[in-house]
């Protein structure tokens, strides 16, 4: 007796029950553990902890962050379409008598998982990184406005997928869909540990996109190079400062939204309770509030990455700039009027429907702009099909189609007849893998070079680009038809005579597809390391862009420029190829210092949201003035900066150049 | 010949998508394009209609896609290239209009058919048949209070007849939906929402739960009987000889969580039960408060 | 050697006028989060569950009494960055002790009355009404606490350090907080306690 209640004061609900119930889900675990171990053991056997510790790990170079969100993105993006292939394969035998591999609650936890990790750690981790990585290049800049607190936003990031990775070792995951709504979310109706895993998963990474929003509209407004005005600004950039605006007054709302579950489940509040004065309508329209801005977050980034990838591929300059801008800025302020469409259904008197489906609509019309811009950009271009221009291909065709089934539910009347069925699973997915992931894709194998010196392979792009955009439609083709035919979202089973069988398991084929497509890609990154050699970017400018990244050697230094940009027109870089100038200037640096310190950030969050989950609670206090003395101390370090003088910054630019003479010969 | 033998492999597997996607479709009902009520009938119209006109935008986009890639490809020497070309008033004028007047359309459709097809209004027609759904885990248990029964995962109607339905939970938020008939209205605890049905033909439909609940979810489906006047006359009667009562017991039984549960039948149901159900959530009941006992655990 | 103190010097400037803007943008996102929690309180403020309201709970003449320590202090707040403008180092000793003094009454009075009310029954789980009510006037408290925290931290920097450029730039981060907090109080005042006595 008196042991457990030792055991309980220390580790809460915490005990051997909680590991993994049965074989696959002891799968999972045994694919995390086994993976870290794995990851462990290679940094030791190579003797890398330190250096990683130096050069990754507490590096303040946003190019070097960026590469780290990417990885873990991308690795997160295995997770969740690891996930998506279960909740097909289970779909497609589990008909009739045959209840399928996974249980009810398994088989929505997993479909929870999938949502939130693709859209908080996949999406969002691809977004922030490309972010990183390209935003201060082309702005001139040689880093972003507040360096450590950009660090520290990473390690929450990572924090908040460490939280939902733990959930597969120990405990569940909230098996109430990706927006956890209550009353189902409660505690009453999900007494495990699984919402909280969501709730604080969500809430670390919310709070470091939060950081990271007010860091880039900082950065961009406070930090351009001499002579680039706003409307001088290369369209991606623009694109991030629509998309921060959106992070900076949408992410609040989702603080508050799940710290309002959080003590409803932890100190028995009655916010979102059924009963008790709690209204759990009005969790809908929190979370929404924070949702919709939220599609548009990731959204905007992608029409930017389009916008430079068109005018690249194209060799022309983005058509209609100064309509694309009043299109994103019209889009921002538009994605605030729309929440209520996510639930036309809730019962809204019809002037309050009305109103948010117009609304909805009109968001049409900026978007509509926008790709009538690209098509013109094309228009008399000189059109080179490499592969990120591929991905734009695939874009249009896939978001005009998803786009129509989307302005087709902003009909309430229409939607009624949809609404949480799998039309709108097709729909929204159209949107965000066609819209969103595509780009990110995109701008992948369009930055890559800058970042590390050489091209993705080419072939296997391709490869990968069309077992995508193929395996997208045989994927999600078939649930626009599931759904007109009454097939809901989130089914772990069905009748054997409503006869959707053959349709899940194409759905399916499709998904196995794009898993083929996905293999593309790893075979891509690793034949392209091996093969390295030979993809060279010796020019530093690959694709004969336009804007200033392409102007530094590539890999781009940790310093990035040897002089501050000076900048007079639009595409800066290009003009200056055209009046075919080309100068090398040297100027001393300053340079943030490494700082371990953003790592006890994240290590500090992940250790108080995990003891919170499990109801530690003599942790908390603990993790609470950890993270007061991380603050207290980090603020007394009063010069976190150091001065790299231009006569070091030649040294390291001429030896790029004698490295890059060395390729050649190589090469030739 | 070798790009003949691509387009003619393409050609043959799409044929084949075609022809098994055409004999599969017409084994197989589409729902909610297969209305069977005025409501669903409506809804549908104004879904082909939206994706017709929303061709204004579509049909440019995919031809000027097809035809700039094809013509302005490199390499390809009859392509004019000018690269000075990144800006016209008129042209971009032309296309924030064309978006423009098609979400004018559509805006004035939806304003329109918001109103029309409000699942609150009243149908039109002789009087209606009122139905209480209470959304439970995990079945559907519908109230008769005219008639005196209720019923469980399965709901008669007289065929032509407006139905209204009200429409709670007592649990979580889930959404009720039957198809053929048209629309779909959450049922959520302490709220009283509403739905106007009226079914054309006699049949089974089947109705959902559309929004997750739980473990059970899945299999909380229910079916809508149209019948005509007769036949409903014969299934009330039919279940008011079935015996068993719905009291606050047999209730609180009822409401215990339960998976696939097939149809049963109640010959009498305490009145005010439904009223009862959705006050429980707005006010303390009397004895012990079920409600405040949640989530205290500090 | 004068390039190097140049360039120090456009550093410590740029640096500046960054920190300022970034935390303006911060104060607008912890606005939002104070307009999610007011229209939380708005929604729920009449769900009372049978337990008491507002008017029942609420003395204004004890509120006044905080929002008067409150207000005061944003004074002596702003003496004290007037002092950091004189450079007059144990004058902004002086008013930021009688501004943490202040603020420490007023988060003494707000606990104060919490415990009052939990203590009879009313606590954060009677009610959505006082969920909402908790929450959102504890939210504004939990500023309160890290603005008194982050007070006595640059009291010893002051102490310690002087007034020099870096510290001064924080004590206007310090008192621009201090103000945004002043003006959610006076929302807090109005909207839960006037609104809330008067029972409209």
């Amino acid at each position: 007796m008196l042991l457990g209640h030792v055991a309980f004061a220390l580790l809460g609900r915490l005990g051997w029950n909680q590991l993994p119930p049965n074989a696959i889900a002891y799968g999972g675990a045994a694919m995390v553990v086994g993976g870290l171990l794995a990851v462990a053991g290679l940094i030791t056997y190579l003797h890398r902890w330190k250096w990683l510790w130096k050069e990754w790990l507490t590096t303040q170079d946003p190019k070097r962050i960026g590469v780290m969100y990417v990885i873990v993105a991308l690795i997160m993006l295995l997770r969740g379409a690891a996930d998506a292939f279960l909740m097909r394969a289970q779909q497609s035998v589990s008909v009739g008598s045959n209840q399928g591999f996974l249980d009810a609650s398994h088989f929505q936890q997993i479909v929870s998982a999938h949502g939130t990790i693709m859209i908080f750690f996949v999406a969002m981790g691809l977004m922030f990184g490309l972010i990183n990585l390209v935003l201060p290049l082309q702005l001139g800049a040689r880093d972003v406005a507040f360096p450590f607190m950009n660090a520290s936003s990473f390690w929450l990031f990572f924090a908040g997928m460490a939280l939902v990775m733990a959930s597969l070792v120990l405990g569940d995951f909230s098996a109430a869909g990706w927006l956890a709504y209550p009353p189902l979310s409660e505690l009453k109706y999900s007494p495990t540990v699984g919402v909280d895993y969501w709730i604080w998963a969500l809430q670390i990474s919310g709070i470091g996109s939060l950081l990271s929003g007010i860091n880039f509209m900082v950065t961009i407004i406070k930090m351009r190079a001499p002579g680039m005005s706003l409307m001088k600004m290369p369209m991606f950039a623009w694109s991030v400062m629509g998309s921060m605006a959106l992070v900076a007054f949408a992410f609040p709302i989702l603080t508050v939204t799940l710290t309002l579950l959080a003590l409803d489940r932890t100190i028995g509040t009655h916010f979102f309770t059924a009963g008790g004065g709690g209204n759990a309508m009005m969790y809908v329209n929190l979370i929404w509030a924070w949702g919709h801005p939220e599609v548009y977050i990731l959204v905007l980034p992608a029409f930017g990455i389009w916008s430079e990838v068109v005018a690249t591929f194209s060799r022309k300059a983005l058509f209609g700039y100064t309509s694309m801008v009043w299109a994103i800025w019209a889009i921002v302020i538009l994605s605030y009027t729309v929440w209520l469409h996510h639930f036309f259904t809730m019962g809204a008197g019809a002037d309050v429907n009305a109103f948010f489906g117009i609304t909805t609509a009109v968001i049409a019309v900026p978007t509509g702009v926008k790709i009538f811009n690209w098509l013109f950009t094309m228009y008399r271009g000189r059109i080179s099909f490499r592969s990120p221009m591929l991905w734009f291909m695939g874009f249009v065709v896939i978001f005009t189609i998803g786009g129509v089934a989307g302005v087709m539910m902003s009909v309430p009347a229409i939607d009624y007849q949809v609404h949480n069925s799998l039309f709108l699973i097709a729909h929204f997915h159209m949107m965000i893998i066609g819209g969103v992931v595509f780009a990110f894709f995109s701008g992948l194998s369009y930055w890559f070079p800058k970042i590390f010196g050489f091209r993705l392979h080419e072939g296997l792009g391709k490869v990968a680009f069309w077992f995508w955009s193929v395996g997208f439609i045989v994927a999600f083709t078939p649930l626009y038809v599931l759904g007109l035919m009454g097939a809901t979202r989130r089914l772990d089973h069905y009748d054997a005579s409503l006869g959707w069988q053959p349709l899940f398991i194409v759905a399916g084929i499709g998904a196995a597809l794009i898993g083929f497509g996905v293999a593309a890609q790893v075979a891509q990154l690793v034949v392209s390391i091996l093969l390295r050699d030979s993809n060279r970017d010796l020019t530093g400018d690959p694709w004969n862009g336009r804007t200033l990244e392409w102007s530094v050697p590539s890999p781009a230094p940790f310093y990035s420029f040897t002089k501050q940009p000076v900048v007079q027109v639009r595409d800066q870089f290009w003009a200056d190829k055209q009046a075919k100038k080309s100068h090398k200037e040297y100027e001393d640096v300053l340079l943030p210092k490494n700082s371990g310190w953003s790592v006890a950030v994240g290590a500090l969050a992940f250790t108080f949201a995990f003891c919170l989950v499990w109801h530690m609670y003599w942790v908390l206090p603990l993790a609470f003035v950890g993270v007061v003395v991380t603050l207290v101390v980090r603020s007394m370090n009063d010069e976190p900066e150091y001065v790299l003088t231009a006569r070091e910054v030649e040294k390291l630019d001429q030896a790029q150049a004698r490295k890059v003479k060395e390729y050649e010969a190589i090469q030739s | 010949m070798k790009t003949r033998g691509k387009i003619l492999v393409v050609a043959t597997l799409l044929l084949a998508v075609v022809v098994l996607a055409g004999s599969y479709l017409h084994s197989h009902p589409i729902a909610v394009l297969q209305p069977a009520g005025q409501v669903g009938t409506k809804e549908r119209n104004l879904m082909i209609f939206t994706a017709s006109i929303s061709l204004i935008v579509v049909v440019p986009v995919f031809v000027m896609l097809g035809m700039f890639a094809w013509r302005y490809r490199e390499g390809n020497p009859r392509g004019r290239y000018d690269p000075k070309f990144e800006g016209n008033g008129r042209l971009e004028a032309v296309w924030w209009a064309i978006p423009a007047i098609f979400i004018t359309i559509i805006g004035v459709i939806t304003w329109n058919s918001s109103y029309a097809l409000d699942p609150f209004k009243p149908l039109q027609g002789n009087k209606p048949l009122h139905i209480q759904v209470v959304a439970l885990d995990w079945k559907w248990l519908f109230i008769y209070p005219e008639q005196g029964v209720a019923s469980v995962n399965e709901a008669a109607i007289p065929v032509g007849t407006p139905v209204d339905f009200e429409i709670t939970s007592d649990t979580v938020m889930t959404s009720f939906w039957a198809p053929q008939l048209g629309g779909q209205m959450y049922a959520m605890p302490g709220m009283n929402t509403q739905e106007n049905l009226m079914a054309a033909k006699t049949g089974d439909f089947r109705g959902v739960a559309a929004n997750i609940s739980g473990s059970g979810f899945a299999g909380m489906s229910f079916t809508v009987k149209s019948q005509s006047q007769s036949d409903f006359k014969a299934w009330v009667g039919a279940a008011q000889h079935s015996g068993s009562k719905l009291t606050d017991f047999t209730y609180m039984n009822l409401a215990r969580p339960s998976s696939n549960n097939k149809a049963a039948y109640y010959a009498a149901v305490q009145p005010d039960l439904y009223d009862t159900i959705i006050m429980k959530y707005m006010m303390p009941t009397d004895g012990g408060d079920s409600v405040d006992a949640v989530g205290v655990s500090f | 050697m004068n390039q190097e103190v140049a360039l120090e010097l456009r550093r410590e400037h740029e640096a500046t006028e960054k920190t300022i803007f970034g935390f303006w943008l911060y104060l607008m996102t912890d606005c939002v989060l104070f307009a999610s929690l007011f229209a939380v309180y708005t929604v729920l403020r009449h769900n009372t569950f049978g337990g008491p309201n507002g008017r029942e709970l609420f003395s204004l003449p004890y509120v006044l009494v905080e929002t008067f320590a409150l207000l005061t202090s944003s004074f002596t707040c702003g003496l004290a960055m007037l002092a950091a403008q004189r450079k007059a180092k144990h004058e902004v000793l002086f008013w930021l002790g009688v501004t943490f003094l202040l603020g420490a009454l007023f988060l003494g009075l707000e606990l104060h009355e919490f415990s009052k009310m939990a203590a009879e029954g009313n606590s954060w789980r009677r009610s959505g009404f006082l969920s909402s009510y908790f929450t959102l006037v504890g939210t504004h408290g939990a500023h309160i606490t890290i603005g008194l925290t982050w007070m006595a931290v640059m009291g010893l920097y002051v102490r310690s350090r002087g007034l020099t450029d870096s510290v001064r730039k924080r004590l206007i981060l310090l008192s621009l907080f201090w103000h945004f907090l002043d003006v959610i109080w006076i929302f807090i005042f109005t909207i839960v306690y006037l609104y809330g006595s008067l029972n409209v």
